[in-house]
């Protein structure tokens, strides 16, 4: 089913790529990115203590559910994130936008590891993007993010890490594999392209 | 698809949780990523599991603690998720116990269902050449865990003070850590858990210049970018590489359209060479050196000290094809000196065979079919050991990143769940409480997780005075000491 898809896109991507993911900024520093540009599109009525919860949740990475029962809570926007576990089973889960899929896993038991804490120094949350139309309506990586990817188990085109994929709008029905060493990822056809 | 899956999900699941009720006693043989992440997924797939985890050293969790670099911290949060699994309630840690000393593996067969091996590699290869054994050239393995506090290496005292150069032999990771503790400020150092001696040691040291010496090229070199783009982003540092190495052949161009990382690694190659502009004459500068098409013939021993290293012969080389794509280094015949005070070889680990177990010394791995021992192999026809696995680098060679073990502790215990399920692991096991008995009568003092908090608390509270995260514990005496306090 996606198989086709991944072709016909795949030489664009691999053009893109190649124009803009792999330019060296060798000397860059921030590992992180900022996600204050996320905050404005979220609705503006808010209590304090919400905004601040929510502040603290997109700068820690780890923390407490993702509804907190308070005023604003009817009025954070959710998305529906479709995870594939390695025996293939789809589990959709409601995340909040402007919270990572790193985080949006943990707080739905998805077995997603994290060993780095979303630091950028690892690749355990390495997820594939399933749908290259998603995968385009992504930000591209940054350097940082591609030197890890570069070392991630069973990397795909199409494939980035958990930490660093951030739920907006756009992203409502995505679905996300998470790399199994017991089972080739030839789901529907979806063949990962060699690296 | 999903239909199929689900079934046998469905399944396994089914028989996993029908097996519960019955402990399954299972021990693993090291503490580090392969140990734990195999711990971690056993733990997950069954309720029955009873895990111990031994190691050798009283302190957990294998190379993150004694391998990750001093300034790498955000590499060892990985110790978080591990410190986890070990306070998990069907799990324990005992370090301070040694296969092969305080026990031997046909008596953990016989205690628990399951023993896995993780104990990784705790040897080097050797090159094999001429003058090897001269005082002044270590193994990068060595080297690494004098400065990260490993107790079995506290008083190497390398000797860092008899000139400005030192070669490192190999292009790896391993071989750029080293390069930069060699070469970093030691002002920069001082805030990391670089142990007290090494920091003393590299303050005094009159090392400036550090050559990475590789036998191939730069599309070849086995470092990767992140690391890569650390050492070039070093302030101060000045990086040399010859324009002339960078000439890349249609072989060349074949690495790198199959291999993305490859590509990247050689056009940050190329940009750090186009970079490094003019070579300023300040004595004190830091230099690193990328040597490519040069491979080690000889080492060269001091006339002044005798039995010390003074340099390297290099001999010349050129790629050949070896098929597949795969391109190895030929000698030309052309030869040339290396001055040098020290050498660290940083050209692979290799793991130390166990008294009892088959070892393939070829490829320096326990032989297996997805983690499961083979004891001989007949007629192209592996016949496995039941209950006997393997995990991380004694499985798969001492290759790849923390996170590569998840996946091979994935196949490991997908392997382990397949022999639940057929029934393998029947007969009634002590587990624990026979491992208990058995140390106590060899009186072996073992240290349980709690006396590794007590290390812990102690390193870091030794770390607060000095403005380090932690002041490493480097000593056995000090070690056991510190797990025995009250």
């Amino acid at each position: 089913m996606f198989g086709h898809r991944i072709s016909r896109s795949g030489s664009a991507i691999v053009k893109q790529l190649a124009r803009e993911g792999y330019k060296s900024t060798y000397g860059r520093r921030n590992l992180q990115r900022s996600y204050g540009h996320y905050l404005p599109s979220l609705p503006m009525v808010q209590t304090r203590t919400s905004q601040e919860a929510f502040f603290l949740k997109n700068h820690r990475f780890y923390t407490a559910s993702a509804s907190t029962p308070e005023e604003g809570d009817e009025e954070t926007e959710k998305i529906t994130i479709i995870f594939v576990d390695k025996d293939g089973e789809e589990i959709p889960v409601k995340v909040p936008i402007g919270m990572s899929v790193l985080e949006a896993a943990h707080e739905n038991d998805i077995d997603l590891e994290g060993a780095c804490e979303a630091s950028l120094a690892c690749s355990t949350c390495h997820v594939i993007v399933m749908d290259t139309e998603y995968y385009n309506k992504l930000e591209e990586p940054t350097d940082e993010e591609n030197d890890m990817l570069d070392l991630a188990f069973g990397l795909t085109e199409t494939s980035r890490l958990g930490c660093q994929v951030i739920a907006s709008p756009e992203l409502d029905g995505v679905h996300l594999a998470i790399p199994s060493a017991t089972r080739n990822f030839a789901v529907d056809g979806f063949v990962p392209k060699p690296h | 698809m999903s239909r199929r899956y689900l079934a046998r999900y469905l399944v396994s699941r089914y028989f996993s949780s029908s097996v519960s009720s019955r402990p399954l006693h299972v021990c693993i043989v090291g503490s580090g990523p392969a140990g734990f992440y195999t711990a971690d997924k056993l733990l997950k797939a069954h309720e029955g599991a009873r895990i111990d985890i031994i190691d050798r050293l009283p302190t957990p969790f294998g190379l993150v603690r004694s391998g990750v670099a001093p300034d790498h911290p955000e590499t060892k949060i990985a110790i978080n998720q591990f410190s986890r699994v070990a306070q998990h309630e069907r799990c324990s840690f005992y370090g301070n116990v040694k296969l092969g000393s305080d026990l031997l593996l046909s008596e953990l067969r016989d205690l628990y269902h399951v023993v896995v091996l993780a104990h990784g590699a705790e040897s080097d290869k050797d090159l094999g050449i001429p003058g090897e054994t001269l005082s002044g050239i270590y193994s990068a393995r060595e080297f690494v865990w004098w400065y990260n506090g490993h107790p079995d290496y506290s008083s190497l005292k390398p000797d860092l003070k008899s000139s400005d150069t030192a070669v490192i032999l190999g292009q790896g990771n391993v071989a750029l850590d080293v390069a930069r503790i060699l070469l970093r400020p030691t002002t920069e150092l001082a805030s990391t858990d670089i142990a007290r001696h090494a920091l003393s040691a590299l303050e005094e040291s009159s090392i400036r210049k550090v050559f990475l010496v590789g036998r191939r090229g730069p599309v070849q070199a086995a470092l990767t970018a992140k690391e890569l783009r650390e050492v070039l982003g070093i302030k101060n540092m000045h990086i040399r590489i010859k324009e002339t190495d960078l000439s890349v052949t249609p072989a060349d161009e074949v690495e790198m359209k199959n291999s993305r990382i490859r590509k990247r690694i050689y056009e940050l190659l190329s940009k750090a060479a186009a970079a490094a502009g003019t070579s300023e004459s300040d004595p004190d500068q830091r230099e690193l050196h990328f040597v490519f098409f040069r491979q080690p013939d000889r080492f060269l021993e001091s006339n002044e000290r005798k039995g010390h290293v003074s340099g390297v012969n290099l001999e010349k080389t050129i790629l050949e094809s070896a098929g597949s794509g795969k391109q190895l280094a030929v000698g030309t015949g052309e030869f040339e000196d290396l001055n040098c005070s020290l050498v660290l070889k940083a050209i692979g680990y290799k793991s130390v065979p166990i008294n009892g177990l088959p070892f393939d010394h070829k490829k320096g791995v326990v032989p297996n079919v997805r983690g499961r021992v083979v004891s001989q192999t007949l007629e192209s026809l592996s016949q496995t050991e039941p209950g006997l696995y393997v995990c991380g680098w004694l499985k798969r060679g001492p290759v790849g990143i923390i996170a590569t073990n998840l996946y091979c502790a994935e196949e490991t215990v997908g392997s382990i769940s397949e022999d639940i399920e057929e029934g393998v692991f029947k007969s009634s096991k002590e587990g624990s409480k026979g491992l208990m008995q058995l140390l106590e009568k060899r009186e072996v003092k073992k240290v349980d997780y709690s006396g590794w908090e007590k290390i812990d608390a102690k390193e870091k509270q030794m770390g607060t005075e000095r403005n380090k995260p932690r002041e490493k514990l480097v000593t056995w005496e000090d070690l056991l000491a510190a797990a025995a306090a009250n």
